[in-house]
């Protein structure tokens, strides 16, 4: 029986400790790598790759806001700008020092990781709607700085040009390496995600979202987990911002305004709260979502309007169904992408003889 | 489901690059529904209306041309998006629409070798052919539209030498950059500069215009803004009783829908601006487009009346269609790629549509073509024509398109 839980009886610490302990979900993390890594790549033009790399930017975003929001229960209106704060920190580092991206990269996570954190000491006292408003200063503030500090932002068009990353000599540029490379680091935020909230920092984090009176008596140490918590969720934005710089190749304060933190608020909202899958699942809906519905309008649409109009009515009525489909599926299922998923998992387990 | 994605994979690799014969594709990037989207309504239609007019009569050198566009509601992930999607159905040209965008392209349209235009947005230092070959401004810079501003602003005067001006900008990259340029003419031409500036979204400034008008007693006043801005920067003005002819604003600071916005044409009386495209209804290509649709049956679109913005769409594509013209001509029969449109646009001279286009000269060193600009004054209940098509410092423009990194 490889798909049942019952009758896994785990005899070792490692067997406990597995990430997957079901064969079968080992056997299905096994083929989405494969099809992720293999068969996708050699298979998909350049264009659909391009698709993916979006996705795979915004995953590592979803995830480290889902930390925050999901599992520590903090609120960060600052995302945006925590991006940005590693976007410029890399590009600075890659073009004055000409250092290489995998130092670059995590210098930009830092930097962000010490930003977020200062940003987040008003959540050692405030809560809710007044933390929101606080990142918000943040953001507007970090926004502010970066567009009018040249030493940061390189001169008055505040923005900076990066080279490609190189790996081994060979320059990261066409789609194709770009969606290795992304992917990648999807892959690692993801696995690290997973491992962190079952280590004993998540289930701080976790005990502080359920009742941080309650988690400060049991003994955390709630001052120092609620900063982890931002430096941790700031760092992901971070490696996002520098993701996204040497993805497109210019770090643009314009890319990383409040809209984009409200995109990702967005995108774990709509996932599911709380969920590693569900951040995946957010970020997928987020991307794909306008695309899908934008062919789907180019290839149907003109059977009901005319051309000229067409061309009006499919960015409107584009923005129109995604606005509508998000209500439709939070009420359908508040919980989430995820919650749905699951609902869906749990009535075939049982199938066909459901009681 | 594993042979589905691979059947599905296959599907879509053979559809991919068998781009139709005798067909031309050029990328449209448009913005209808976001920031900007005051603007995209009516220069997108403009453009289509020139590209279906050109097909109308019977294409270019035997080739039709088609514009597919994608509306990107100004976000960089959607317009990265665009581009990708643009390549894949073969566009030998990108038309792109707003200045990060154009920011985050430039490194793949150079890799790609696929030439982007930036009319009126963008960074001035793609100017430079030899830094930028594949960046096109075609229409007159920030930089460009600043040294008009000023010698307007003397003409106007009679003279610059001692005099105040005011620079109310809107405060972002596209707002700050022509400052550098401004500084170095006060310097060289001896008048005082003072700089406004209005924090995002720009709707608010009464206390910039009251410091221009009662503190600092500016003589004119140069505005650089974007959006809804203009608008209130005109009523502003106007409340607090400051002459509008002493007023001139950068190119997206007066369309039809600006100025109504501030309270109609009676409001913003004497109130200039530059423009980089013909304004008004009354050039020969916009007659040949209101024939179309009657021959056609139809009425002529709506957009039309909004000439500033649906004339710079027809000026886009026009310049855009002179460029494939040129491909073409130099590879009879052949299938153009990016690099010969590029070098198409670098031929491009004396090409005037009847006075819409400025007397452009693209050359591999210059791809802004110039920086010609024209002043509109609003003047009983329409825009008038102030000057005609000119360009001012040369030479201070050089200096700094060199310098630029």
């Amino acid at each position: 029986v490889i798909h049942r839980e019952c009758g896994v009886l785990k005899t070792t610490y490692e067997a406990d400790m597995a990430l997957y302990p079901l064969p079968i979900a080992r056997w299905t993390v096994a083929v989405i790598a494969v099809l992720m890594f293999l068969i996708l790549p050699l298979s998909v033009e350049e264009y659909y790759l391009s698709i993916v790399n979006l996705v795979s930017i915004a995953v590592v975003g979803a995830l480290g806001l889902n930390i925050l929001v999901g599992y520590t229960g903090q609120i960060s209106i600052g995302h945006g700008a925590f991006m940005s704060v590693g976007a410029y920190t890399a590009a600075n580092l890659a073009v004055r020092l000409g250092l290489p991206f995998w130092v670059a990269l995590p210098a930009g996570g830092l930097m962000a990781a010490l930003v977020g954190a200062v940003v987040g000491i008003p959540s050692l006292r405030i809560k809710g709607l007044y933390l929101a408003i606080a990142t918000l200063a943040g953001q507007l503030i970090i926004e502010w700085t970066i567009n009018h500090v040249t030493w940061i932002s390189g001169g008055v068009q505040a923005s900076i040009n990066v080279p490609r990353p190189r790996l081994f000599g060979y320059p990261i540029a066409t789609q194709r390496q770009m969606y290795f490379f992304l992917l990648v680091f999807a892959a690692v935020a993801i696995l690290a995600t997973m491992n962190l909230v079952r280590s004993r920092i998540g289930r701080a984090f976790i005990a502080i979202r359920d009742h941080d009176i309650a988690a400060e008596i049991i003994g955390i140490n709630i001052f120092r987990y609620k900063l982890l918590a931002f430096a941790i969720s700031s760092f992901y934005a971070g490696v996002t911002g520098v993701l996204y710089t040497y993805y497109l190749g210019v770090a643009n304060y314009e890319q990383f305004q409040i809209t984009v933190s409200i995109d990702y608020l967005a995108m774990i909202i709509i996932g599911g709260l709380g969920s590693v899958l569900g951040s995946i699942f957010g970020a997928i809906f987020v991307t794909l979502l306008p695309i899908v519905i934008r062919l789907t309008m180019e290839s149907f649409g003109g059977l009901l309007f005319s051309s000229g109009a067409v061309l009006n009515i499919i960015p409107n009525l584009r923005l129109i169904l995604f606005g509508m489909l998000i209500i439709f599926f939070l009420v359908v299922e508040p919980e989430g992408l995820n919650r749905l998923w699951r609902n869906i998992r749990n009535y075939f387990r049982i199938w066909p003889f459901a009681y | 489901v594993f042979g589905l994605l691979i059947a599905a994979g296959a599907t879509f690799g053979v559809a991919g690059p068998a781009a139709a014969q005798k067909e031309v594709v050029i990328g449209l990037q448009c913005d209808r529904t976001g920031a900007t989207q005051t603007v995209g309504v009516y220069l997108c239609p403009g453009y289509h209306d020139y590209i279906k007019l050109v097909n109308f009569k019977g294409g270019v050198e035997g080739y039709k041309i088609k514009a597919i566009e994608i509306d990107h509601e100004y976000k960089v992930p959607q317009g990265m998006e665009a581009y990708e999607r643009h390549k894949k159905e073969g566009a030998v040209l990108i038309s792109l629409y707003g200045t990060p965008h154009t920011q985050a392209l430039t490194a793949k349209l150079t890799e790609d070798r696929i030439p982007g235009t930036s009319p009126g947005f963008g960074s001035a230092a793609a100017t430079d052919g030899t830094k930028y070959p594949y960046i096109f401004p075609i229409a007159a810079t920030y930089w460009s539209q600043g040294t008009a501003a000023v010698e307007f602003a003397g003409k106007q005067m009679g003279g610059l030498k001692g005099k105040k001006i005011a620079y109310l900008f809107y405060d972002n990259p596209a707002g700050r950059e022509p400052l550098p340029i401004l500084e170095d003419l006060a310097a060289k031409e001896g008048f005082e500069l003072k700089t406004f500036a209005v924090p995002p979204p720009g709707i608010e400034m009464g206390a910039q215009v009251l410091d221009i008008a009662q503190r600092y007693r500016a003589d004119f006043v140069i505005a650089h803004l974007f959006g809804r801005s203009p608008s209130v920067s005109i009523k502003e003005l106007k409340r607090i009783g400051y002459p509008l002819r002493k007023v001139v604003s950068f190119v997206w600071g007066a369309s039809e829908a600006d100025i109504e916005a501030a309270g109609g044409f009676s409001v913003a009386e004497g109130y200039n601006a530059i423009q980089f495209a013909g304004v008004g209804p009354d050039f020969p290509v916009l007659n040949e487009i209101r024939d179309m649709y009657k021959k056609e049956g139809k009425e002529p679109p709506k957009e039309m009346a909004s000439t500033v913005f649906y004339n710079r769409g027809v000026l886009i594509a026009a310049i855009h269609v002179e460029a494939i013209r040129n491909a073409l001509k130099a590879k009879p029969g052949g299938t153009i790629t990016g690099v010969d449109v590029k070098a198409g646009f670098e031929r491009i001279k004396g090409f005037s549509l009847g006075g819409l286009v400025p007397p452009l000269e693209i050359t591999a060193t210059d791809h802004e073509g110039g920086g010609w600009v024209q002043v509109y004054t609003v003047k009983g209940g329409k825009f008038v024509k102030a000057t005609d098509w000119f360009k001012s410092y040369p030479d201070v423009l050089a200096k700094h398109i060199k310098a630029a990194k």
